[in-house]
């Protein structure tokens, strides 16, 4: 579905990917764990298409179109979702209306007519409590004065509308409290169909024990150091990253 | 960054769909200004000797005066010699019915969207249209007629309802109130008359359109809307302009009463031809608008959104002098390429309890300028009265200006006056994040627009503010990405 192969990325003169290969089939989820700074995020910027960032080398295949050629609309609209780590505001447009206008805008690519009104309030019922979201929080403007946690919940809402092939969660986790963590990787789990891939990034590991993942790998210095299956999330829980950068040969700043 | 920036910075010229002419025989005057000139309009309307006196006593005003040079825009000196005072298309001097009306002015207003044709008028609005110096047609007159509201054109109410206009033209407005209200004093050639008597609720939004047709033709209409204690009227107005090279001035006046408890709600969508993509040509539209809430509890309220003409210097104002009286003042100004704004109100507080509020969303794109001037004075008697401003501005490049002119006068101590002011400029955030749910940047940019405006496009009656929506995208297409 997804192939990443050597991708170099920086923004402005720093380079921050340094050669990433991966290869996400349908189905699977893909968690990228990492140190602060190691790349991740811009890993996510770049696969959406951010136009901040410079791919300055490598190739990147989606559902065997050349992604990189894409603009951000098409991205989304040929199915890729991102979650972002800092939902934006907009205010005075309700979350709905944002919604419904996303969704009309990616039917209307896909050569689809606009869903109605009634078939769009049922979709959202639906949805709605696929992750535990409030009717009020979808009429008040997108993200505008929502928590944390509301943020989150909103994106991963607006993902169960727009149904993507390919998502991706850029630190999801963050700022959430337990609870709130557990009702968004619910939702994320309810989302998985054995054809949706995930692309799951985080800091830590406590997102992964409620979102299994099926490949773990290691980012690190804007490359991809190790990967394994979801106990390598345990065994960096366990010893730190400091763990790879010894295994990398790297002396350890105290 | 850069990518985004640098299509941000492009600005594209947004059609004007109204720029055609319609090529119906005019009847003129020759160009320039003269107590001659003054004379044969008011002879060309045959009215009364004391409209005549009236209108010399303003053009001698007039001529003492100057242009006023305070407001935040910038343009070459009008040659008021150069331009012709009065036009008006020709054709039968009575109409019987609408039939008459000349195929070509019918053709007109359908393309303007207008229908005169009362039979097939779906929609609950009643029509009086002006092109260049007359008023065309007045639509539902015998419906409204039964419940003693006069709607009908200016010219028509200075012959019908002589007592009414004698009364009240140039109380609100006086000639002599500035340059541009003297000017259209004397020259002024018609508009519209509204008159609710007491108690009585207009059943359908009143409406006038403009329209300049003729070339270097001034528009100077009259609009005078009285309220009669307890009555309530809507009233809407639109205006376009053929797209010419030239500056074409547009200076009005419009005047509102509200007695006791009496309340008049006032919009207008003001779409004149910008002048194109260099700022070559367009509207100079120097309005004067003003409202009194005369008696006790009346409330005057008015809507605004401007996306048209070269330049606009306007400031709807409220007269706050019946006690518990309300004012309110909402405007959405949309500039772009080299357009330049400087639009506001004026909310005196004279009685007591009285209370104001202003919205004002101004919107700069391209090389344009969008000035907010505002004032709001509290009177030595105007026991506790409030007001409350909010001016936001949002930014689209960074060729653009926003500017906020705020004054402040307070009189007595008793007063609460809150003013918040925003800048912002669309975020490449928020077009990302927006790009990333699948929408092209032009539809996010006026999804953000819509957005930013929304409180003021909820005042609009609903058909208006369909067509608003639509001309605000428009206004700005192609001013991001």
């Amino acid at each position: 579905m997804l192939h990443i192969k050597n991708l170099h990325a920086r923004i402005e003169e720093k380079e921050i990917l340094n050669g990433i290969n991966l290869d996400i089939k349908p189905g699977e989820v893909h968690a990228i764990m990492g140190p602060n700074g190691s790349g991740k995020s811009t890993l996510a910027s770049v696969l959406a298409g951010r136009a901040d960032y410079e791919v300055t080398a490598g190739e990147v295949t989606f559902l065997s179109k050349n992604l990189l050629e894409l603009s951000p609309e098409d991205r989304a609209r040929e199915g890729l979702f991102l979650a972002f780590q800092y939902p934006i505001e907009i205010p005075g447009v309700s979350t709905t209306n944002f919604i419904k206008t996303a969704v009309n805008e990616i039917r209307k690519y896909r050569g689809e007519e606009p869903m109605d009104a009634v078939q769009f309030l049922k979709k959202m019922k639906e949805k709605m409590k696929l992750v535990e979201i409030d009717q009020s929080l979808l009429s008040r403007s997108l993200n505008e004065g929502f928590s944390g946690g509301e943020k989150k919940r909103n994106e991963i809402f607006q993902m169960a509308m727009l149904e993507p092939t390919m998502a991706i969660l850029d630190e999801t986790d963050s700022g959430l409290d337990i609870d709130a963590l557990r009702i968004v990787a619910e939702g994320v789990n309810k989302l998985r169909d054995g054809n949706r891939s995930f692309l799951v990034i985080t800091h830590y590991q406590r997102l992964l024990e409620y979102i299994v993942p099926d490949f773990v790998h290691v980012l690190y210095k804007g490359r991809i150091v190790k990967s394994g299956g979801k106990e390598l999330a345990l065994e960096l829980e366990e010893k730190g990253y400091d763990f790879i950068k010894e295994e990398l040969g790297e002396s350890v700043e105290a | 960054m850069s990518e985004m920036l640098e299509t941000l910075e492009q600005t594209a010229l947004s059609d004007y769909k109204y720029g055609w002419v319609t090529n119906i025989e005019a009847d003129e005057a020759p160009p320039g200004l003269s107590e001659d000139i003054v004379r044969f309009i008011s002879a060309k309307k045959k009215e009364p000797e004391w409209m005549l006196e009236w209108r010399l006593k303003a053009y001698r005003h007039w001529l003492k005066m100057t242009e006023p040079t305070w407001p935040n825009v910038h343009y070459p000196k009008i040659d008021y010699q150069a331009i012709k005072y009065y036009s008006a298309p020709k054709q039968k001097v009575t109409l019987n019915s609408l039939d008459e009306i000349d195929p070509e002015l019918r053709a007109t207003f359908e393309k303007l969207g207008i229908s005169l044709d009362e039979q097939k008028r779906l929609s609950n609005v009643a029509v009086d249209a002006v092109i260049d110096s007359v008023s065309i047609a007045t639509t539902f007159k015998a419906e409204l007629a039964e419940l003693g509201i006069i709607f009908c054109s200016m010219s028509e109410a200075v012959q019908e309802h002589p007592e009414l206009i004698k009364k009240y033209l140039g109380s609100v407005v006086p000639m002599t109130d500035n340059y541009f209200t003297a000017l259209n004093s004397a020259v002024f050639s018609d508009g519209s008359f509204c008159f609710i008597p007491k108690g009585v609720k207009s059943p359908m939004e009143l409406s006038t359109y403009f329209r300049i047709n003729a070339e270097n033709t001034g528009q100077f209409e009259r609009t005078l809307i009285v309220a009669e204690a307890g009555a309530y009227v809507s009233y809407l107005e639109g205006c376009t302009a053929p797209m010419r090279d030239e500056n074409q001035l547009h200076a009005a006046v419009v005047e509102i009463v509200a007695m006791d408890n009496a309340e008049v709600k006032y919009s207008t969508v003001q779409n004149w031809y910008p002048g194109n993509k260099e700022g070559v040509g367009g509207i100079y539209n120097f309005v004067t608008k003003r409202g009194i809430c005369a008696g006790v509890n009346s409330k005057i309220s008015w809507t605004q959104v401007e996306t048209g003409s070269a330049v606009t210097w306007k400031y709807p104002s409220v007269i706050l002098k019946g006690d518990n009286s309300q004012g309110e003042f909402y405007s959405i100004a949309v500039t772009n390429n080299y357009q330049q704004a400087d639009t506001g109100t004026k909310m005196m507080h004279i009685g007591k309890n009285t209370r104001s509020r202003i919205v004002s969303k101004g919107i700069s794109a391209g090389f344009s300028n969008n000035s907010y001037r505002g004032l709001v004075q509290v009177g030595k008697n105007a026991t506790n009265a409030r007001n409350f401003s909010q001016c936001d501005s949002l930014l689209l490049g960074d060729k653009c200006g926003a500017h906020t002119f705020p004054y402040i006068e307070v009189k007595n101590s008793t007063a609460q006056v809150e003013h918040e002011a925003t800048t912002s400029k669309i975020g490449e955030d928020q077009i990302f994040y927006c790009n990333q749910r699948g929408l092209e940047t032009e539809t996010a940019v006026a999804l953000i627009i819509n957005g930013f405006a929304k409180e003021v496009m909820n005042q609009l009656p609903m058909e208006f503010a369909v067509e608003a929506q639509k001309l605000l995208a428009i206004s700005l297409e192609g001013s991001v990405g």
